[in-house]
């Protein structure tokens, strides 16, 4: 069992809901990677999401394009986050999900970069713009080093499709509570129950929800209707506003808090 | 020569592409999840149009009186004597509405959006002219019309920019990356998969996820059907020689698929040399780039070690794109096709010896694949056939072309 299916399993116990972050590798500047994953952990986060920064990142939105492109201005590459995340590993036992595009997956190779991932301590991976139908290989390749693949499934997705994606999951599955890219919104889906059920009739896996939460009134919301809240943009903005300002670490781990705090306050039924 | 043709969407020339939408081991449909199932949509409406007869009638009627199909083939007697060597015709795609050969799949594509009962259509543009055809269909169909353009190709093709606004359009400028195509792809990416229930993205060239390499392929492939039975009217005889530039690969697989049997014929695809073969300077995906995927679709991409997508550079926006189309990625591996590059300062002369000896100003585009007409032709005996795809016309360049060429007035 890897970190992601621990914690999961922990967190069943608990009877809590899980809380999962994401911040783009490198951003605002590769001095902070250890400081932010380090505030992630200690403001109680379960799962951190490191995503890979690439120059055409189609499935975001403005805010995490431009923490991508100031990332990459830094230097920042495949190679040197999975460095990060195996420094990392030596201070936390955290579990991580790498997010990432395809093509840096293709220019490494699949089979050297899912190896490579597992090695540095990595958990998991996510590969946006790889559909199922395309992930033979990435699959295979990621359960041979015991990654988790995590995949999304969005609210335009039929029924057959959402049978397929849950069957090559593992880890947990991600639904995107709308259409479009990442970016933070005002309002989140209302009939946000009838899609997770749906797609629970077909797994038995973790659902989590992602895309467009930035509140904690979203955070508990989703976590009354799912297994667990993803935010992203929320913390990359925050980080743009404040990182490197004097003690912006304890006012990072505060605003974490507040939504990790709006997510746990929500506590598993017995069924 | 207008008769219809009934089988034009069915009648295919290879067995690509395949169910997973490859030619080969290119291509293919990677893109984020929400539009999967918009490909998967639009995907099936292609192949119900594809077989219905009215849907083809309906395209041949506008190609025929809106778009002036079909267009001229042009033997080109003064450039070939000038060159001495091989004769060379010119398949006229300037003189198609809107100047260049991307009204024909704008149109299609957006009599397909019809199809689909949608009413809002978005697009990128390069040059503008992909812009400029889709806002035209646009108008003529009654449709909602959104295209995005990188901020510097903006600037260097101002007069389309102004083209589309005057055609209804509403134009975006995007301000990311690059600010080039790459760019504005991603961008109209965004905005589809945020407005699909409404929305159709209309990408302008052979490249994209599936089925879009093959629509596109589909609308332009009317170019070689017409061209193939021109020559044979004119020379009796078939070229010995296809030449079309190549940015994406619309006009270039436009003119070659209905060649693609005819086993004697070469055919050879220009690509942008830019200033120089150094990454960044040119847009020469076969001589500088590696395997890849761009934009949902595996090819060759210009690319660094790490999969970071390269900049690009060519004195023409159209050709001046990090990757390129997965059909002729295969035409590449498979040794159907060559493909050649040529440099900024050979298409500028191609464009200035076009227009002073036979009285057409080319796009810079196509002016690529004249500059390798340039050298090619005078290798050739003069019984031999050359026959090349002026995918558009120059007018649209004049201004940034004035930048670089001195007149003596
Ligand atoms: C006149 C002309 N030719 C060629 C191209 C390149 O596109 P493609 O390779 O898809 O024909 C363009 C693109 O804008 C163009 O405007």
């Amino acid at each position: 069992m890897n970190r992601i299916e621990k914690k999961f399993e922990e967190l069943r116990q608990k009877r809590e809901k899980a809380f999962v972050a994401y911040i783009t590798a490198g951003h605002p500047s590769p001095d902070y990677f250890e400081d932010i994953m380090l505030a992630l952990d200690e403001a109680g986060v379960d799962i951190v999401e490191v995503g890979i920064p690439f120059s055409d990142p189609v499935g975001d939105g403005p805010v995490i394009q431009e923490a991508s492109y100031r990332s990459l201005q830094c230097g920042t590459n495949p190679t040197k986050v999975l460095n990060w995340v195996s420094n990392i590993r030596k201070k936390t036992e955290i579990p991580i999900l790498l997010f990432t595009y395809f093509n840096p997956i293709l220019a490494q190779g699949i089979p050297s970069f899912l190896k490579t991932s597992a090695q540095s301590g990595a958990d998991g991976i996510l590969c946006v713009d790889l559909p199922v139908e395309e992930a033979g290989t990435y699959k295979l390749e990621a359960e041979k080093n015991g990654l988790a693949t995590v995949f999304l499934i969005a609210p335009n997705t039929p029924e057959e499709r959402i049978k397929l994606i849950t069957q090559k999951s593992s880890g947990f599955v991600y639904y995107v509570s709308r259409l479009g890219v990442t970016g933070e919104k005002d309002t989140i889906a209302n009939d946000l129950a009838i899609s997770v059920d749906r797609i629970k009739k077909y797994t038995q896996l973790p659902v989590l929800v992602g895309f467009g939460i930035s509140r904690p009134e979203h955070a508990t919301f989703v976590a009354t209707v799912s297994d667990g809240v993803i935010v992203g943009s929320a913390f990359v903005r925050d980080l743009n506003e404040h990182a490197g300002s004097s003690q912006w670490t304890t006012h990072f781990i505060q605003y974490v808090k507040s939504l990790v705090d709006a997510t746990k306050k929500v506590k598993v039924s017995t069924e | 020569m207008n008769i219809l043709l009934e089988n034009l969407f069915t009648e295919q020339k290879t067995p690509y592409p395949d169910d997973k939408g490859r030619y080969g081991e290119f291509g293919g449909r990677f893109v984020p999840e929400t539009l999967f199932v918009a490909l998967e949509e639009l995907e099936q409406v292609f192949r119900s149009a594809r077989e219905d007869s009215e849907f083809q009638k309906t395209f041949q009627y506008y190609a025929h009186t809106y778009i002036g199909r079909p267009t001229p083939l042009f033997h080109a007697r003064r450039l070939s004597e000038h060159l001495g060597g091989a004769q060379i015709y010119f398949k006229r795609e300037d003189l198609a509405h809107t100047g260049a050969h991307k009204i024909n799949n704008a149109l299609g594509q957006c009599l397909l959006t019809q199809r689909m009962g949608k009413m809002r259509v978005i697009a990128e543009t390069g040059a503008g002219q992909h812009g400029v055809a889709t806002a035209t269909a646009c108008a003529l169909l009654g449709l909602e019309c959104c295209i995005y353009m990188g901020t510097e190709d903006m600037e260097r093709q101002r007069l389309n920019v102004f083209r589309m606004k005057l055609l209804g359009a509403q134009v975006i400028g995007v301000d990311s990356g690059s600010k080039t195509l790459k760019d504005a792809i991603n961008e109209a990416l965004r905005d589809w998969s945020l407005n699909i229930k409404n929305t159709h993205y209309v990408l302008g060239t052979v490249h994209g996820p599936h089925p879009f390499p093959w629509i596109c392929r589909e609308f332009q492939k009317i170019i070689g059907i017409e061209a193939r039975k021109q020559i044979l009217e004119q020379a009796k005889r078939l070229p010995n020689l296809l030449v079309a530039c190549v940015g994406g690969g619309s006009n270039a697989i436009g003119l070659f698929y209905e060649f693609l049997k005819d086993k004697d014929i070469e055919m050879v695809g220009v690509e942008a040399g830019g200033k120089s073969l150094v990454p960044g300077m040119h847009a020469a995906r076969f001589a500088g780039g590696s395997f890849g995927m761009l934009h949902g679709s595996q090819s060759y991409v210009l690319q660094d070690e790490f999969g970071q997508i390269g900049n690009t550079h060519s004195v023409s926006a159209g050709l001046d794109y990090a990757s390129v189309g997965p059909e002729h990625a295969w035409l590449y591996k498979s040794g159907r096709v060559k493909y050649t590059y040529a440099m900024d300062d050979e298409a500028l002369e191609a464009f200035q010896l076009c227009a002073r000896l036979e009285g057409i100003i080319p796009a810079l585009e196509s002016s690529h694949a004249i500059a390798y007409v340039i050298k090619e032709a005078p290798q050739r005996n003069s019984d031999q056939i050359i026959l090349v795809n002026l995918s558009g016309r120059g007018d649209k360049d004049v201004e940034h072309a004035s930048k670089f060429i001195e007149l003596e007035v």
